[in-house]
């Protein structure tokens, strides 16, 4: 029997062995969301450690962790920064007075704020960016929503979101290296239940008790 | 094992507030703590009050600018339940209101009261800049007692300065003493903030700001302490107390410029665990900048 939706707790889940570093996600995040120059509400960060000649590269994808216990949502002035009973953490442009204070208790730093419209090519927009501008977003605090509205859609049709393409997560389906997974985590037969239940992870910055959204894999531990 | 993360991986400085949420707290804060010294001069004197209430305006205007849709700013009440931001909203109107009534009746017990809503109008941005849990050096909890001590030695400082060119005769001498140690105070509290900040718990560059701002805090106090001392021995130089009370209100303003602005440097992304990718075996984690 399918699990009600309406209780779920949308995560995603980050294959840290099989991310290459591509940026497709990146891409296909801003084809989707029509983000502004310099605004990426999914990214990939390119990390380094070791010492020459034993040197690591890691690729690790970032975004907007939704969190379980979202600081930004308990500091935001207006309540423009929501979290829905799934578990995505949203924004009303409406409500939101660009205080930004949200931005400096996100301690992930996925929170952009533009105050004036930029476009890629110089001064007008291009066809594609005209037809996303979005002015509400002017001002305010934007953040990666987890294609809420992909998520949305799937209620009542019987797609799964994380399974079915057309209600899962743009930067989840671009992937090349099959290393992004979203589905729901209160679901224990679901993708991402099975992928925690069977492989080494870890959350971001878990010690400050955000209670984040992303699960990164690894291949055991240390 | 070393870490160098190339991009923006590293704790960086926040962009989001810049000198006009720092002029929130160093105006709000010091227009608070001039309140409070109002209340316990005695008979109430209304030049330091009324310091305050502007320098509160200020601080509030300031913050205004700043926002992205300044003419939606009222939404600001809309979240007492938890936001340190909506609190200090709500406490600055019975603030002002009750500050104005207490310059305009002179009355004996309304600048009590209004010391009392200024003590929870600077308590309430202490907590804000704590609130704010993407940023170490803000969220450290004692950032909240030195910020109230730095607004109220800001606060004896200006007042003092108001009451020498407004009212000198109001002046009475222990008020050199009270600054002195209000200065002490906000001292000891960054102190013992900067001694908790260890390497657990701000990045690196963040704590090498505070660590070289600790330095000037100390030689202005200094240098007010003796300004403060020549001003009470030596009859006829008040003025050096008033240099003293300004002194200790630019180190306060130039303290939280730095801590909002300079010191201001973010988590920055870490891995618990370093993955692998092919062959190898996992290894401990990174967190770069700290
Ligand atoms: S990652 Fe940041 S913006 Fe996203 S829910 Fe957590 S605190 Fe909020
Ligand atoms: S910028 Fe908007 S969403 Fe963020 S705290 Fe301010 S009002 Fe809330």
């Amino acid at each position: 029997m399918r699990k009600d939706p309406a209780v779920a707790r949308y995560i995603m889940v980050v294959d840290l062995r099989r991310c290459i570093g591509c940026q497709t996600c990146t891409a296909a995040c801003k084809q989707a969301n029509g983000t502004p120059p310099g605004v990426q509400w999914r990214r990939v960060v390119d990390i380094e450690t070791g010492t020459y000649p034993d040197v690591r590269r890691s690729f690790v994808p970032v975004s907007c962790m939704h969190c379980g216990d979202p600081p930004c949502m308990d500091v935001c002035p207006t309540r423009a920064t929501f979290k829905r009973d799934d578990g995505l953490v949203g924004i009303d442009y409406e409500l939101c007075i660009g205080c930004a204070y949200c931005a400096v208790a996100c301690p992930y730093q996925q929170r952009f704020k533009v105050q004036r419209a930029t476009f890629a090519y110089g001064g007008g927009p291009s066809p594609a960016e005209a037809a996303q501008f979005d002015p509400a977003r002017l001002g305010v605090s934007t953040k990666c929503n987890f294609c809420s509205d992909r998520i949305d859609a799937a209620r009542g049709t019987g797609r799964t979101p994380g399974i079915d393409p057309e209600v899962t997560p743009a930067c989840v389906n671009s992937c090349i290296s099959g290393a992004l997974h979203f589905g729901d985590r209160d679901d224990p037969q679901s993708n991402v239940s099975q992928l925690l239940r069977e492989n080494e992870f870890f959350r971001m910055h878990e010690e400050l008790g955000t209670d984040p959204g992303t699960y990164y894999l690894v291949e055991g531990r240390p | 094992m070393s870490a160098s993360m190339p991009g923006s991986v590293a704790p960086r400085r926040q962009g989001f507030w810049d000198w006009r949420a720092a002029c929130n707290f160093i105006f709000g804060g010091a227009g608070a703590g001039t309140l409070v010294y109002a209340a316990v001069m005695s008979p109430p004197s209304a030049g330091p009050g009324l310091l305050g209430l502007a320098l509160v305006c200020c601080g509030l205007l300031c913050v205004w600018f700043e926002i992205g849709r300044p003419w939606r700013a009222l939404n600001v009440f809309r979240h007492a339940r938890s936001s340190w931001m909506t609190r200090e909203a709500i406490v600055s109107l019975p603030l002002l209101g009750v500050g104005l009534g207490a310059a305009w009746y002179g009355s004996r017990w309304l600048p009590w009261l209004t010391a009392a809503l200024a003590l929870a109008y600077v308590y309430s941005q202490a907590r804000m800049l704590q609130g704010a849990r993407g940023i170490p050096a803000w969220r450290h909890p004692r950032v909240v007692p030195l910020l109230i001590a730095t607004g109220l030695a800001e606060g004896a400082g200006l007042g003092i300065v108001a009451q020498l060119l407004l009212d000198p005769a109001t002046l009475p001498g222990w008020a050199a003493l009270l600054l002195v140690g209000l200065m002490l105070i906000r001292e000891l509290a960054f102190v013992a903030y900067l001694g908790s900040l260890g390497p657990a718990e701000a990045p690196t560059r963040a704590r090498a700001v505070l660590v070289r701002f600790g330095r000037r805090l100390v030689g202005l106090d200094v240098a007010a302490i003796i300004a403060a001392a020549f001003g009470t021995i030596e009859p006829g130089q008040a003025w050096a107390v008033g240099l003293a009370g300004l002194v200790a209100a630019f180190a306060g303003g130039w303290f939280k410029f730095t801590l909002v602005t300079r010191a201001a440097y973010h988590q920055g992304l870490a891995l618990s665990l370093t993955p692998v990718r092919g062959f190898g075996t996992t290894r401990p984690g990174a967190r770069p900048g700290w």
